[in-house]
């Protein structure tokens, strides 16, 4: 019988799916909250509310339907053909032949910012990019070990997942912001409302509505970041198996991650944007325990190790 | 991917469909009968060798492998530069089937190791009395074969590879998907 050496993280797709629970138990109990309050207080603000589910839907769609645009606007990105990259495309070539996957679009960011990512809703519309910093830096094992993390994602279909996930945060910040607005013109409000029996009641439901909001978002917020933590590793996994070369991988995480924290070469503002996308985040924050919380990436260590295990797993 | 895998961000690996090779014969004496390309007598298999002793050892038992057989064809063991290993084992231009043999030999081996995902394709090589190239491809993940006719440069004939599909289309199951007929230049055996 045909055994495999590829066996998948049982841990890491619990871990994965208990965070995808907490995050889908925030959105209940943020649903179930919005509307005992609402029922409590039997008045306005649930025009608020509908708005920021709509803008919420429009800002989520937007960005499944946008996000190779955007990103590939932001980043500054150039799309390149075979002949133009003929190295790079036939990395990636072999890569799609051997996960048995779409060939995605490919395209060059010129930054010194050794980086790469990948974006698009499905495989169809997949966008990979890197930078030239990262062509020059690494040798052709490395880069394949790179690609092969950032098509995993493609195939995990991250973006989707990601973007559905942040769903939850996107209405909860709008709501607080909206919220603040009403409390800000209440005032006009309250003067019309002033022929209704419950005069005065706008002030606390929108401060309640706001303290839902912002609890939401906290919550949401560190449990999304958890969970870009746990895909990034299951990218190093599925990306290390796919070539056979866990080692190459981490031979570059290292160059990228090295290299990233000595020589910030972006301004600031610029690489903000596209951290999330990024196969090692661009920016490092100053205290390792909040990093580690806050991070979009897991630590070095933490991704070190795993490609390690992999290794030692293949050589057996 | 299934919604649970995509949800659990989990990828299979593929593993290779091998019996799809054995129709390449077939699909020779078509070649030769329809278009005039006689085959070389040349076939590679190409993959990527993983990390580790594990896999170094099974490479070894190919090669032994290969080299044993009755008529002991020479095989050549070719790097890329992108790293994949091509094994390439040369026969007299009638003998399609014992090529395939020793192509397949390659692909169970490696499969049995558990290796089966590292596979990338196989190639058998034609050519005709112009000197033209034509390489039959086929591709282990998908179960498909698609032409590959390399000129000088890097360029492609393309006429040549849709006239080869049309040709072959009745013996093997070719790839629809043209954005996946990607080329090996270079490739050992063609």
């Amino acid at each position: 019988m045909v055994r495999t050496r590829y066996a998948p993280d049982r841990g890491l797709q619990a871990r994965m799916g208990l965070t995808m629970f907490l995050l889908g138990l925030v959105f209940v109990a943020f649903v179930v909250a919005l509307v005992f309050v609402l029922m409590a207080l039997k008045q306005g603000g649930g025009v608020i509310i509908f708005f920021a589910v709509l803008l919420g839907l429009g800002l989520t769609f937007g960005s499944l339907f946008y996000s190779d645009k955007v990103a590939l606007r932001a980043s500054g990105a150039q799309e390149v053909t075979p002949q133009e990259a003929p190295q790079l495309h036939g990395i990636i070539d072999r890569i799609c032949a051997l996960a048995d996957m779409p060939k995605p679009r490919v395209a060059i960011a010129q930054s010194g910012m050794p980086n790469a990512f990948a974006t698009g809703r499905n495989s169809k519309n997949a966008v990979v990019v890197v930078t030239t910093g990262l062509l020059s830096k690494l040798d052709d094992k490395e880069l394949e070990g790179v690609l092969a993390h950032e098509m995993s994602h493609v195939a995990h279909k991250d973006v989707v997942v990601m973007t559905i996930a942040s769903f939850v945060g996107i209405i909860a910040a709008l709501l607080v912001r909206f919220a603040f607005y009403g409390e800000l013109f209440g005032g006009g409000g309250r003067g019309r409302g002033g022929g209704n029996n419950n005069n005065g009641g706008a002030l606390p439901i929108l401060l309640i509505v706001m303290a839902v909001g912002v609890v939401t978002y906290a919550i949401s917020f560190l449990l999304i970041r958890l969970l870009s933590r746990y895909r990034e590793l299951a990218a190093d996994r599925a990306g290390a198996l796919l070539t056979g070369q866990p080692s190459a991988l981490a031979s570059a995480l290292q160059k990228v991650s090295g290299a990233m924290s000595a020589i910030p070469t972006r301004d600031l503002r610029e690489a903000q944007a596209l951290n999330a996308f990024y196969f090692a985040p661009a920016l490092k924050a100053d205290t390792v325990s909040l990093s580690t919380v806050f991070s979009t990436h897991p630590s070095l260590e933490r991704r070190l190790k795993q490609l390690s295990e992999i290794s030692a797993q293949l050589g057996r | 991917m299934g919604f649970l895998d995509t949800l659990l961000g989990r990828t299979k690996p593929v593993q290779p469909n091998l019996d799809a090779l054995f129709s390449l014969p077939t699909a020779a004496v078509t070649i030769q009968a329809a278009m005039g390309f006689t085959p070389t007598g040349t076939g590679s298999v190409s993959f990527r060798p993983a990390e580790g002793q594990a896999f170094q050892e099974i490479e070894g038992e190919v090669r032994e492998l290969l080299a044993m057989g009755d008529d002991a064809a020479p095989v050549e063991v070719t790097g890329d530069s992108y790293g994949f290993t091509w094994l390439v084992s040369r026969h007299r231009s009638g003998e399609m089937e014992s090529l395939v043999t020793d192509l397949h030999a390659v692909n169970i081996s490696l499969a049995e190791g558990g290796f089966g995902p590292q596979l990338l394709c196989t190639l058998v090589g034609f050519t005709d009395p112009s000197g033209r190239k034509l390489g039959i491809v086929y591709l282990y993940k998908r179960g498909t074969f698609y032409p590959f006719a390399p000129q000088g440069g890097e360029r492609r004939d393309n006429a040549l590879e849709l006239e080869a599909r049309g040709a072959i289309g009745a013996d093997l199951k070719i790839e629809a998907d043209l954005s996946r007929w990607f080329p090996v230049w270079g490739a050992p055996g063609l």
